[in-house]
């Protein structure tokens, strides 16, 4: 009887396999390509492999990956602070959503290379400029998405429990949290795949240390194997973060229905 | 008897609209009144502004001789409302939604869990606290949300309409419970619909609105009222509806 049977793909192996599949895939077209093109170029997949473990190993270049990461870090928690402010003042007050709403879209108008620029004029200590220039790149939609979330409340779920009298606090923790908590992980996923690629910008202009600027040394000294080791260190750090985004959204939307047939 | 809510020439007006036009009404405490009316008539401004969620134009509206709208947290724990619709948090299991009340009146969570358990069991619920609202069906919701409303013990219950969405036989059944609750736990209770069936199944008075909300007749039934006394009752709310 087929429904008796455990689908191979729900079992732990296939459960890996189907997440390494992508990645063998995207690995066995480099080696392909490695084959056929000068190494210099497309370095095979080896070279690529053991050059990222070394950095992995090494803590003198894997601080490195570390200070990036921090960068990254720092930035978004000022954006999703910074934001989540406006976000507030802009749900409470007409008169503020008015006048910083203009402001917002003219700020997410300009490009994260400009912003690099300003802060190398406005800035003279190098990790101002960076976390600046995370901060008010990622800071228009961290706003823009939190205000989404706070507008998309159910007004019937809010007047139940107003009806109770809570406090603010017991409002915020009890309905308020809870509603916009999937827009925000929505936009912690989002953005902190942007600031991982702006955070390279930011670092190659003026950084003694961390991913950008290791990057910037594979090119001068013309090593793709290390400019894609370094590439890697970025991209394992955006999968290990959706990963724990992923364990706290399966743990906090426990409560969701699950329907039997998907979109 | 001393009135629990006095409404005193109350207007409300949403810009040039107005949903309720110098209403004056006095419930008394422990009373169980329906307020009957067709849809649009004022019955939910009127229950909004026993709530405190609105104010009044003009005239003023006491509940304990307090004003709900600009004495709101006052009323903490003092006003219990069942709604339309069961309107449970999603992301709280059952037993969880029945302990709101109490949480925002800082109840131990001991004691918080037992009342609320007790609730559960009390409306047939048992077996069912962990579950989360999308596991019951919509007759359970509805009980969970009375259970959320009866937690807190508060002497005054607003219902708007609570039983509309259910099915006739899931709705009977929980109005025979609800009303049996009311009288057992000596609540004032003021309970909104648009079934004379219903008003005259509940209500010990029965308030009939006209557009916009002001009243146009105010019954008492007998306690034990035979079947022609409430066909009579029937046929005059009847008429003022129809006018």
């Amino acid at each position: 009887m087929a429904a008796g049977k455990t689908k191979f793909t729900n079992t732990g192996i296939g459960k890996a396999l189907v997440v390494a599949l992508p990645f063998v895939v995207l690995a066995s077209i480099w080696e392909v390509a490695s084959w056929n093109v000068p190494k210099f170029l497309v370095p095979p997949v080896a070279d690529i492999f053991w050059r990222t473990l070394e950095i992995i190993i090494d803590f003198s270049l894997l601080r490195d990956v570390l200070a990036t990461a921090g960068r990254i870090m720092a930035g978004l928690v000022g954006a999703f602070v910074v934001g989540g402010l406006l976000a507030v003042a802009m749900q409470k007050s007409a008169i503020a959503d008015r006048f910083l709403g203009p402001v917002l879209n003219f700020f997410q108008g300009i490009p994260a290379l400009s912003w690099v620029v300003f802060a190398i004029i406005w800035f003279k200590h190098i990790e101002a400029r960076i976390l600046f220039i995370m901060v008010v790149t990622a800071l228009p939609a961290f706003a823009f998405q939190i205000l989404g979330a706070l507008r998309a409340m159910s007004k019937d779920l809010f007047e139940m429990v107003l009806s109770f009298r809570p406090s603010r606090m017991k409002m915020f923790r009890v309905m308020i949290l809870p509603s916009i908590l999937p827009e925000i992980l929505t936009s912690w996923r989002v953005n902190i795949g942007n600031a991982s690629r702006v955070v390279v910008v930011a670092e190659l202009v003026g950084a003694t240390g961390g991913v950008g600027y290791r990057l910037l040394e594979q090119q001068q000294k013309f090593d793709m194997a290390g400019a894609m080791a370094w590439t890697l260190q970025l991209v394992i750090f955006v999968l290990v973060t959706q990963q724990i985004i992923n364990l706290i959204e399966t743990w906090a939307f426990k409560y969701r229905a699950q329907s039997e047939r998907s979109l | 008897m001393s009135v629990e809510i006095h409404f005193d020439g109350v207007s409300k007006y949403f810009g040039d609209f107005c949903a309720v036009e110098n209403l004056t009404l006095d419930i008394t405490r422990g009373e169980m009144v329906a307020i009957l009316g067709k849809t649009g008539c004022g019955k939910s401004t009127m229950f909004n502004m026993v709530s405190g969620l609105q104010e009044p134009s003009s005239g003023s509206v006491r509940v304990q001789g307090r004003d709900p709208f600009r004495e709101f947290d006052w009323f903490r724990g003092k006003i219990a409302i069942v709604f339309q619709n069961d309107r449970l948090l999603p992301w709280r299991t059952a037993v969880q939604n029945v302990e709101l009340g109490l949480e925002m009146l800082d109840a131990p969570p001991a004691i918080r869990r037992e009342k609320a358990m007790g609730w559960l069991a009390q409306l047939g619920l048992k077996g069912h606290e962990n579950d989360y609202p999308h596991a019951l069906s919509g007759g359970m919701r509805q009980r969970v949300s009375i259970a959320r409303a009866f937690a807190t013990d508060a002497p005054i219950l607003l219902c708007d309409e609570p039983f509309s969405a259910l099915d006739e036989i899931t709705a009977n059944r929980l109005r025979d419970e609800f009303a049996a609750l009311v009288a057992e736990n000596g609540k004032t209770a003021v309970f909104i619909t648009h079934s004379i069936g219903e008003a005259l199944k509940i209500g010990r008075r029965i308030v009939v609105l006209r557009r916009p909300a002001r009243i146009a007749l105010d019954e008492m039934p007998p306690a034990n009222m035979s079947r022609d006394e409430a066909d009579a009752i029937r046929d005059r709310i009847q008429a003022v509806l129809s006018e």
